[in-house]
């Protein structure tokens, strides 16, 4: 009679090599000590979250009112009179502006990748689960879509809708819902004939039990990689269409617009018309190098 | 070896009726762009299963088998055919669903065989939850089942597929398929990815389950050795027909179907005093796609005549104390091959 | 520089390699030693983690750049660790060839066979067109594929498992090595293939007179194919000889373990004599012996010391601290 238990049982107490494959750390530590060992990544991340934190604690840290005007103090320099950045054409602090203008600019970032993440997540999960023509529908139609250059699309779509905060991220989770549900129907499709998943069929379960408990984990990975390095290009198309008058409105402070009106006056003081871009493009590629790292860090070869 | 008692409920039709019927299975998978071209992975498979036996099934790739596997279990549906589970026909009165509680697969072990962002006993417990056990009573079962496998549940349950040695990521993927109390496991290449020395393990572990839980298994294998020793029957395919099927040591020892005796040939002797010298049969299992006419071994058979090319034979009798049934036509006095009425 | 014919084809001295990255240092193979003569073959068994794959890998210097590896390998009387990347690509397909697994993987889908070949040969003789076509041609009929000069032109995804790994090892053959490496070519085959394509290695390496050392994990495929076998366990070898004496009579436990655990005709009524436990974990070995966990017959000072090879007749060794004496 064989004697199940002893089979992984060493002989007498000989331990650690005979004991079962040695516990590695889980997956979610064997990222973070990944990140924690990456250098650049962290940099960048301290990066990002230094504007996130600014942008939620805005109220706190900016030196003066960002909506204040001045007729005399406009266009100044660095540093003038306690204005660390300078003023802009109306005389208001460019600190002030640049920290107000990163909690537009961050809605703007996350809000549509989040919701082109949910829906297009979906879509992508539910055509690439059921495969056939009902992937073909879906997948084309979203081919449409992706067949504009995204700056266009949303272009168009903001110009239709007239503008403003809401119409302008309603544009970009438009312009995003393709490319999202692509990466997610990538992943479903991968996984959907692997055994495990059959072996779920095999008990029993139905179609949306499967999804639920056994694709919707495997394809969170790639979205959330994905969606992460979204983000940054978000940042740079809504700083656009904010640029070209489809964003906020004035008074707002917000980096695009600011960029656009303080474009006439860059042979004044060339430095603080140029620091609305300079903060697009920093948090812009910290967003986008923080996603690389993280890829790489979760791409954990299991 | 003997046939477990039956105190199983869920038994109807006691020890004389088979557990597993199939009839006719038929599966063609048609091929993309080619059209009306298909490949037949199985056509026309059929044969039956007792009650605590063991049947195995061999065959090289492009048989039919890994379809055949999935076919006993309506994951994928047959075009034709029919399958009967202890007197009820599947689809008729007995549904999809209630054939999956009473019968459970297990894969070769890949690692694509189990959930990687899962651990072991939610893995495991998935099935008795799905069919409608609460969470934690699906939990208590899997830690037992856990145990019936060799693995500490405690130690192994929390953790991950990636975390575990080959052995024992089929030792849960044998648990998972248990977890559900079935009555019949089809066992697909289960020990064909483990190392040598862990598959002993398994196989000792794969009988010892067997006693204890009055099992039926159809295991499915490439490898003739571990057929050998696991089996009590034998069913040979190839191209997805039934070429042999009888007691396994008659296979072994007096096979009938030339296709039989060239794989059974074609194992390594073991002894480097006796090597094979000459390959048994030349060539590679043809494509399925195009199957040739009449019987589909005709183009790598040694006795093929005229009269293979124009029929199939069909599975006949072979002579012996228990059923033994060969597809070949120098079976058949009547068939006109040359070879025939020899035995 | 040549040796003269009795000087081994490859000889293997202390050689170690690990694979450093920044989680762990996975030790694949630990000090191992071996020579294989001139038109012998040698068999390399061992189960996965063994690192027979990484020592054959090593005799041509295909290994990833995280790999480091101290020792000394000699080929032919020529240094391997030591060449420049000119000599390298001189000696892959020159002097040593390998054939792989997967021949889909080993072989470049978007060029026909005849193509390929005809690539190695070019780069290795330096002839023209013609005649290396020629050559490819008579490379497909030595390996014995039908209807070869059609077969010349035919891509990869055209032939059949068994004809592909033939097209690969006709590729190997192209340039007249005089070491053959063989990295588990029969592994992915049926059996009615296998024994086919065995069958072929054997001859062509009769004909040919090349070295041979054939890596795999089927004691059935080292005893068809071997005149020497050398078993590897968790990166160690730990018992050589004639293929003959070491199926017979194993010295090493692992060995006679690896035997008895192989389904080959055993009672049906009886469990296998299994191993018990599982290979071990390359980036965590334990001091002393790595097999004594799963050791019938270790002993306290097993754990301690690593087992020196133990000669019991030449080219007869064991790496056991227990071997078993005359009496037993």
């Amino acid at each position: 009679m064989t004697d199940i238990a002893a089979i992984d049982r060493p002989l007498d107490t000989f331990d650690e090599q005979a004991a079962p494959a040695t516990r590695v750390r889980g997956y979610w530590r064997s990222v973070l000590y990944r990140l924690r060992h990456d250098p650049v990544t962290l940099f960048f991340a301290a990066i990002v979250l230094l504007v996130v934190l600014a942008a939620i604690f805005a109220p706190l840290i900016a030196p003066f009112d960002p909506y204040k005007e001045s007729v005399v103090g406009r266009l100044k320099p660095l540093g003038w009179r306690g204005h660390l950045f300078g003023t802009d054409e109306l005389g208001r602090d460019m600190l002030s502006r640049l920290i107000y203008g990163g909690r537009v600019s961050l809605l703007m970032g996350v809000v549509p990748v989040l919701i082109a993440s949910i829906v297009g997540g979906l879509l992508g999960v539910v055509g690439g689960f059921a495969g056939g023509r009902i992937n073909t529908a879906i997948m084309r139609t979203m081919d449409v879509f992706y067949a504009f250059p995204s700056v266009l699309l949303a272009v168009a779509v903001a110009g239709a809708m007239g503008g403003g905060i809401t119409n302008g991220m309603l544009a970009l989770t438009l312009v995003f819902i393709p490319p999202m549900c692509r990466v997610a129907e990538t992943a479903t499709t991968q996984i959907r004939m692997l055994d495990y998943i059959e072996a779920a069929r095999a008990t029993g379960a139905g179609t949306v039990t499967v999804i639920r408990y056994h694709v919707l984990g495997n394809v969170l990975g790639p979205v959330f990689v994905y969606a992460s390095s979204l983000v940054s290009v978000s940042i740079l198309l809504a700083s656009g269409l904010s640029f070209l008058g489809l964003g906020v409105r004035p008074p707002t402070a917000d980096w695009g617009l600011m960029l656009s009106t303080l474009r006439q006056s860059i042979y004044v003081v060339p430095i603080v018309c140029a620091l609305p871009g300079a903060v697009i493009f920093v948090s812009s590629v910290s967003f986008n190098l923080v996603s690389d790292g993280l890829r790489a860090a979760m791409d954990v070869r299991l | 070896m003997a046939f477990a008692p039956f105190n199983d409920p869920r038994d109807r039709g006691g020890p004389a009726q088979p557990l597993l019927i199939a009839e006719d299975l038929r599966k063609h998978f048609p091929v993309k762009g080619a059209r009306g071209k298909s490949v037949q992975a199985v056509d026309g498979v059929s044969f039956q299963v007792k009650k605590g036996e063991t049947l195995g099934i061999v065959g090289e790739s492009g048989c039919g088998k890994s379809t055949l596997a999935r076919l006993l279990l309506h994951l994928v549906v047959p075009d034709s055919g029919a399958l009967v589970f202890d007197g009820d026909q599947v689809g008729g009165s007995l549904s999809v669903g209630a054939l999956r509680r009473q019968a459970q697969i297990v894969f070769q072990d890949s690692y694509s065989s189990l959930n990687p962002r899962m651990p072991v006993r939610d893995s495991v417990a998935f099935g008795p939850f799905i069919q409608g056990k609460k969470k934690a009573e699906a939990r208590d079962i899997a830690r037992d089942i856990l145990g019936k496998v060799g693995l500490d549940a405690d130690l192994f349950g929390p953790r991950y597929p990636h975390e575990l040695s080959g052995g024992q990521k089929q030792r849960v993927n044998i648990a998972r398929a248990l977890a559900t109390g079935p009555r019949m496991v089809i066992l697909d290449e289960p020990v064909s990815a483990l190392d040598k020395s862990v598959e002993a393990q398994v196989l000792n572990l794969l009988r010892a389950l067997k006693r204890q839980l009055n099992l039926t298994y159809i295991f499915i294998s490439h490898d003739l050795n571990v057929v050998r020793y696991i089996s009590d029957r034998v069913l040979v395919m190839y191209l997805g027909r039934v070429v042999e099927l009888g007691p396994v040591d008659r296979i072994f020892e007096a096979p009938q179907h030339p296709y039989t005796r060239a794989l059974l040939d074609s194992r390594p002797s073991m002894d480097p005093e006796r090597r094979i010298e000459e390959a048994p049969i030349t060539g590679d299992p043809p494509n399925p796609i195009d199957p040739p006419s009449g019987c589909r071994f005709r183009t790598r058979c040694p006795f093929a005549e005229a009269v293979c090319e124009k029929t199939s034979p069909a599975l006949t009798d072979v002579r012996g104390p228990e059923t033994h049934v060969a597809a070949c036509h120098m079976q058949d006095p009547a068939s006109g091959h040359s070879g025939a009425g020899h035995g | 520089m040549d040796q003269g014919a009795n000087s081994p084809l490859v000889e293997v001295n202390d050689l170690s390699v690990k694979f450093v990255s920044r989680e762990a240092t996975a030790h694949a193979v630990n000090k191992i030693s071996f020579a294989a003569q001139r038109g012998e073959v040698l068999c390399i068994l061992g189960e996965s983690g063994s690192g027979k794959s990484v020592t054959l890998r090593t005799l041509m210097r295909l290994l990833p750049g995280r790999a480091k590896v101290e020792g000394s390998v000699h080929v032919n009387g020529r240094d391997v660790l030591a060449m420049g990347s000119r000599e390298l690509r001189d000696l892959r397909g020159g002097l040593v060839a390998m054939i792989f697994q997967e021949p889909m993987t080993a072989l470049d889908p978007v060029y026909t066979v005849g193509q390929q070949i005809g690539e190695t040969v070019r780069r290795h003789t330096g002839c023209g067109r013609t005649a290396a076509r020629a050559r490819a041609l008579e490379l497909l009929e030595l390996v014995r594929i039908p209807s070869a000069a059609r077969r010349l032109d035919a891509y990869p995804h055209e032939l059949s498992g068994g004809l592909r790994q033939r097209a690969m090892i006709a590729m190997a053959l192209s340039c007249d090595p005089q070491l053959l490496l063989a990295d588990e070519p029969t592994t992915a085959l049926d059996a009615t293939v296998q024994v086919q394509v065995l069958i072929l290695l054997r001859r062509l390496q009769r004909e040919l007179g090349m070295g041979m050392i054939f890596v795999t994990h089927d004691l059935g495929v080292a005893a068809e194919i071997a005149d020497r076998i050398a078993v590897m366990y968790a990166g160690r070898i730990v018992e050589v000889g004639p293929v003959a004496q070491v199926l017979a009579n194993p010295l090493h436990p692992y060995t006679a373990g690896l035997l008895a655990s192989t389904v080959h005709g055993q009672d049906k009524h009886q469990d296998i004599d299994a191993i018990p436990g599982s290979p071990p974990d390359m980036r965590r070995l334990s001091p002393g012996c790595s097999f004594a966990p799963r050791c019938s017959r270790r002993t306290a000072v097993c754990r301690m010391t690593v087992p020196e090879p133990q000669f019991s007749a030449p080219g007869r060794m064991a790496a056991c601290l227990n071997l078993p004496t005359a009496a037993e």
